[in-house]
């Protein structure tokens, strides 16, 4: 039974609400309302005046190929970026729901990774393969192979997959270890007796049964892709080169900030608030109906 | 079918050991019922003879076939789980196809087994069903069914009718029983309730602290237990203990079922109680005694018997037929 707390008054609720309302108001709705009106305006050469131009910096926006190539860049970011850190995510959890002896130890080490600043993440993934001095980059080349990331844009991509993957890894695989754990023993062992060997047990039980949570995972790394690896791409590449690194979010900062057009890194922002939007939404329809066997 | 042997089976979780050599020899089509008290190890027995637990010591042999190394899957066994273990995202038809389909049986030979199965434990019209739309009782019939399709040369039973009420665990206890007799597969059937045990077993083994105390028939368990432990674990209300000193036997104890227990007058007894209370039953009435030594004692008598007043002392008398006696150990002594 649903529990409701009922007040008698306005103004106790008024009273304990108001710090939220304040933070949301301040820090949320102010910042992407001014986003919101600065998306309609064009400022001058010197930042001195703005001109309004209704929806011409979208306009502009879709049309121009560089902001439509950005958006291909994110969608390969983001599957890779998935694909690799939830991928690696699962292998290691259904290897350590294996494990008997020592799992604490190796539970604890796969988790550190997620606490390193994505920021700091880059740089580590950055000095390991520096064209000059990174010790991956001087294997490779005793191999033969001449590693450049800031010249080769395909390797600049791996490299920021591979640093924004890695701290991911630890997310994903505590939620995968507890929903494997969360599978009755017995429902694996009934398995085994059936017949099924390991590969087939995973295929037809265990991933199956892990759906949930794999759903959950895809929606969240997909807006962790998204948004939140402006660090791991500032500090590696700089959205470069010849911005084949250059994500949405990455692109906002660096037409804004670095290129000083603000109207249109605010048009770029209310697009993005409508992808948020839509990812939002498709994790709470997903949310209300989460048992779906 | 099947035969089963178990030789001398000992197993230990790392330093702990907790079985501590079990054998016996089941014959074909047998229904046997391991029963003891919870942490006794008879789980983990079963378990063992599944594969699904490694075997410390000894050998297991199915149908002349050791088996200590084989995989679960290849020992020809069919389990059912105390919590059905049933796939959850699967119907009915598919949790029961399960084991056939990996084995590649063709398609119409799966149905048929099914379609089998199904009407012999009233479960065709929930075929299209996933586990969660069914009762407990459905769910447990399920997972029997997964057993029976597969055909197996032994069914394993893992406390399976734990989860159920009262009186769905009597139907399916019936039921049990009539399949296993018409299927004739040789079941080995693990329980903690002792009534199950009496009802169902052909041959039972009592197992304390991980030793089967005695193997042999129901009732002849019953009549003839070997240790103090299982006469005191099977039968309900529990076997009497009596001190031998105060009755001048030459034993620690001195076991007297309720049922053979008879009230007398007061110094015409073999020994004086006082009645504590009495629970009347409807059918029968059972009476709690205390000796002057502080044990408890329960007789049983008819219904329709007359009841002592609660505090009143009176004789308790019994056939010397119907003692048993144990030494210290808790072993039998000879009669006399």
């Amino acid at each position: 039974m649903e529990k409701r707390v009922t007040f008698k008054g306005w103004l106790l609720p008024l009273i304990l609400l108001t710090p939220q309302i304040i933070v949301s108001a301040v820090f949320f709705f102010y910042p992407a309302g001014q986003a919101v009106w600065q998306s309609l305006f064009i400022p001058d050469p010197f930042g001195l005046r703005s001109q309004f131009v209704g929806l011409g910096n979208f306009e502009y926006l879709l049309g121009d190929p560089y902001y439509r190539a950005s958006f291909v860049t994110t969608a390969i970011f983001s599957i890779l970026v998935t694909v690799v850190s939830m991928g690696m995510a699962l292998w290691l959890a259904l290897l350590a729901d294996r494990l008997i002896k020592g799992s604490g130890v190796y539970r604890t080490l796969l988790i550190w990774p997620y606490a390193v600043a994505p920021a700091v993440a880059g740089v580590l993934w950055l000095f390991m393969f520096n064209t000059r001095v990174g010790v991956v980059s001087w294997y490779l080349g005793l191999l033969g192979y001449d590693w450049n990331h800031v010249l080769n844009g395909s390797e600049a991509m791996g490299l920021v997959v591979v640093a924004s993957s890695w701290g991911r890894i630890s997310y994903n695989f505590l939620f995968f270890l507890a929903g494997l754990q969360a599978i009755p023993r017995s429902v694996i062992e009934a398995a085994a007796i059936d017949g099924a060997h390991f590969w087939t047990r995973f295929r037809t039980i265990v991933f199956p049964l892990l759906s949930p949570t794999t759903f959950f995972l895809l929606v969240v790394n997909v807006v962790y892709a998204f948004f939140e690896t402006f660090g791991v791409i500032h500090t590696i590449t700089g959205g470069g080169p010849q911005q084949s690194t250059t994500i949405l979010v990455y692109k906002v900062f660096s037409d804004g900030f670095v290129g000083q057009d603000l109207g249109s890194s605010a048009a770029q922002s209310v697009i993005l608030l409508f992808v948020v939007g839509i990812l939002t939404v498709v994790q709470f329809k997903f949310i209300e109906r989460r048992v779906h066997y | 079918m099947a035969t089963i042997k178990l030789d001398n089976i000992h197993k230990s979780f790392g330093k702990t050991k907790v079985i501590h050599g079990v054998s016996i020899d089941v014959k074909e089509g047998e229904f046997i019922v391991i029963v003891g008290p919870s942490g006794c190890g008879k789980s983990t027995l079963l378990r063992m003879v599944a594969g699904l637990e490694t075997v410390s010591e000894g050998e297991i042999r199915i149908d002349d076939r050791r088996v200590n190394e084989a995989e679960p899957m290849d020992r020809d066994i069919a389990m059912v789980f105390q919590n059905y273990a049933l796939y959850p995202h699967m119907s009915v038809f598919d949790n029961m196809a399960y084991g056939l389909k990996i084995a590649r049986l063709p398609r119409a030979e799966i149905e048929d087994r099914v379609a089998t199965a199904a009407k012999m434990l009233q479960l065709e019209p929930y075929l299209a069903r996933k586990p969660r739309e069914l009762s407990g009782g459905q769910r447990q019939r399920v997972a029997m069914g997964r057993a029976i399709v597969r055909k197996p040369a032994a069914f394993l039973f893992d406390e399976p009718l734990s989860n159920l009420d009262a009186k769905l665990r009597v139907q399916m206890r019936l039921e049990i029983k009539a399949l296993q007799k018409e299927l004739g597969i040789t079941s080995l059937y693990v329980t903690h309730d002792q009534i199950e045990a009496m009802t169902l077993a052909d041959r039972m083994i009592v197992m304390n602290a991980g030793r089967a105390d005695q193997i042999g028939a129901p009732l002849e368990v019953y009549a003839n237990p070997q240790t103090a432990f299982v006469a005191g674990f099977i039968g309900s209300p529990a076997t009497n203990f009596l001190p031998g000193a105060d009755l001048g036997v030459q034993a620690q104890s001195l076991a007297v079922r309720p049922e053979h227990m008879e009230l007398a007058a007061p110094g015409k007894g073999r020994i004086d109680a006082t009645l504590t209370f009495a629970e009347a039953l409807g059918a029968e009435t059972l009476l709690h005694f205390r000796l002057a030594s502080g044990d408890v004692v329960t007789t049983r008598q008819d219904g329709t018997a007359p009841v002592p007043a609660p505090g009143s002392t009176a004789g308790l008398n019994w056939s010397e037929d119907h003692q048993i006696l144990f030494d210290g150990n808790g072993m039998r002594l000879p009669a006399g």
